[in-house]
């Protein structure tokens, strides 16, 4: 009986926290959600509220007759969907081939793309390599470079080992050689787990800013995120204080409610693979990085 | 005489067989790779990845021991030696450097790691199934925002201007703070904003883990007279040992990173002094300034101490009879 009291008491305490916790998570993100919905005029007049008290949808309607923004939407969905396609080919073939144990210069192989995710050279070799492969300014520097990554191989070739030997030696009686077995019985075998890869592969480059920054200048192949920090970063009152605030009140650089749809815009697309994600991700961390 | 005949004979003779054995030998390797034609082919796109992305860059490091002109070429310029290295750790830059980078990364350490654990005890210990779900889902979510989109919403509630929590300050009677602007509260904002993004997603690993402890174990201590806490304590962290250690032998390795998007995206003129890190100030300098050798030596200054850091506590890791990273 007393057990059971301390238990409830445990229990009730775990659920209070957290349920805080679970706001607390939420709470900006709701405050987004009012701000870009609230009428502009509105909200400069009244400020903070947590319930917009005049409905909106001009920054919406605002946003979406951009040209610049749907230009940016539509680079990161082609670098996201194309992007993740070559990452997915690229790592499942090296990783499957990396799982067949009789494949010679395996060891060394896998040796050196260890030493990969050990070392890394820095901001400016790359930067001189792209440059050199005249990408500056192509979406394919923003491509290629990632492709894959050394440990979302081992990861892989993980998960590919613990495939039964005996299902490619059926395959293999039946006439299908390497290629075969892999784009056969491989592929459709790992589903879950490549379903997992892709949507963190698709993420990475939904949310590409670093690498766009270094080798996109031109405006009009900016990504999404790029855009985004010019409307809600640059033009901030951070930089300088209340003057620069005033002076964005006056010069109609995007008012919060404008950055704030344009945040709901963006994270749309995450929000939507987000629930297969799920289903998902815990297997796809998962994959050989317990060991038991 | 005839002796010297038979030794030069036997020699002749081990030659030829050891040329035999070579042969047989570069024979087999040449058969398993026509055997396994089309598995190379298949780890062919990933091959040229890595030499390309990975270790072509690695080559462009000597740079560093160079004064390198982008119109000569790596070739063509001149070597100096350690001259970019020695200028950069004379430099007073360096130690501002490594304070920033340090103190974010203790807090952070201090702070930060430690949470991703307690959040999975606390969520592994929930009874009902569907809460569980639901308060996964959200403490996930915020990962998977860009940096961009965090700091964007980092202004909007703190900015002096239109920012939330000041106007409920004012609202309450108190006098506005300058989060944003003040360098006290820089390495702070971080610390939060990282745990707001990732320590849910911290559990996903912590979760998985604790799902292979056998749940006898908990019967039995149960049995036993064990309470929620003393369960916790000798049954679930036990349990998720080696996955605590292995991450923290990761964390350790990166002490030198600072993630550069959010101290870039973070940083203003009045915060720079607390703000700038090895990969913001190899940015400025290489990127903006053009100073490509001296930032690469400051970049391989980085990486080099990183790489040592993460041998070390794998070693040490090893020493203390835990698996390691590799």
């Amino acid at each position: 009986m007393l057990q059971s009291k301390s238990d409830h008491l445990f229990n009730a305490t775990n659920l209070f926290f957290l349920t805080v916790i679970g706001l607390v998570t939420l709470f900006p993100l709701y405050y987004v959600l009012v701000v870009s919905f609230s009428d502009p005029a509105e909200f400069i007049r009244n400020k903070a509220t947590l319930f917009p008290k005049k409905w909106s949808l001009d920054s919406y309607r605002y946003l979406l007759s951009t040209d610049s923004f749907i230009r940016a939407m539509g680079n990161s969905a082609f670098l996201a969907t194309v992007g993740t396609v070559f990452s997915l080919f690229v790592t499942s073939c090296l990783s499957y081939a990396l799982s067949r144990r009789r494949l010679q210069g395996r060891r060394v192989m896998m040796l050196l793309i260890l030493l990969t995710t050990l070392f890394n050279p820095g901001i400016i070799p790359p930067y001189l390599l792209i440059r050199d492969l005249n990408l500056i300014n192509s979406i394919w520097s923003l491509i290629l470079p990632v492709l894959t990554s050394g440990w979302y191989v081992l990861l892989m070739k993980g998960f590919f080992d613990s495939i039964p030997p005996s299902l490619e030696e059926a395959a293999r009686i039946d006439g299908c050689n390497d290629i075969g077995v892999w784009w056969r019985i491989i592929l459709p075998l790992s589903l879950p787990s490549l379903a997992a890869f892709g949507l963190f592969y698709a993420v990475a480059y939904w949310n590409t800013f670093f690498t766009a920054l270094l080798y996109i200048n031109d405006f009009n192949k900016q990504p999404l995120q790029v855009l985004l920090q010019n409307m809600l970063i640059d033009s901030s009152t951070a930089s300088g204080g209340t003057a620069a605030a005033e002076m964005t009140a006056e010069q109609q650089i995007p008012s919060e409610t404008l950055k704030m749809a344009a945040v709901v815009i963006a994270t749309i697309p995450i929000l939507m693979v987000y629930p297969f994600l799920q289903k998902h991700f815990a297997k796809g961390a998962m994959v050989g990085s317990v060991k038991e | 005489m005839p002796s010297q005949m038979d030794t030069a004979a036997k020699r002749k003779i081990e030659s030829v067989y050891r040329k035999s054995l070579a042969a047989e030998r570069r024979r087999n390797i040449w058969n398993g790779v026509k055997r396994d034609r089309f598995l190379y082919l298949l780890a062919l796109p990933g091959i040229v990845f890595f030499i390309l992305f990975k270790y072509v860059p690695m080559w462009g490091i000597v740079i560093s021991f160079q004064d390198y002109s982008p119109y000569q070429g790596m070739w063509a310029s001149s070597w100096v030696g350690f001259k970019h290295y020695i200028r950069f750790f004379s430099n007073p830059d360096f130690l501002i450097l490594f304070r920033n980078t340090m103190a974010i990364n203790l807090l952070s350490l201090i702070f930060f790691f430690p949470l991703p654990i307690l959040l999975s005890v606390m969520m592994n210990e929930l009874r009902g199934n569907k809460f569980r779900k639901t308060i996964q889902s959200i403490v996930y979510l915020p990962h998977f925002l860009s940096w961009v989109i965090i700091v964007g919403i980092t202004f909007l509630l703190l900015s002096t201007g239109e920012g939330i929590i000041n106007q409920l300050l004012v609202a309450a009677g108190l006098n506005k703070i300058d989060f944003l602007t003040n360098p006290n509260y820089f390495w702070g904002l971080l610390t939060v904003q990282s745990i707001w993004k990732d320590a849910g997603w911290g559990t996903v690993l912590f979760l998985a883990a604790m799902a292979g402890i056998d749940p006898q174990l908990n019967e039995a201590a149960k049995i036993d007279g064990a309470g929620r806490f003393r369960q916790i304590w000798h049954i679930t962290l036990p349990g998720i040992r080696s996955v605590v250690i292995i991450l923290l032998i990761l964390r350790i390795g990166h002490i030198m990173d600072v993630g550069f998007e959010q101290v870039f995206l973070m940083m203003n003129g009045a915060v720079s002094e607390v703000a700038d890190v090895f990969d913001t100030y190899v940015y400025r300098l290489g990127i903006k300034q053009g100073q490509l050798s001296f930032s690469t030596a400051v970049g391989v200054f980085k990486s080099v101490v990183g790489l040592i850091l993460v041998i070390g506590a794998n070693k040490l890791a090893k020493k203390f009879g835990e698996e390691g990273v590799y």
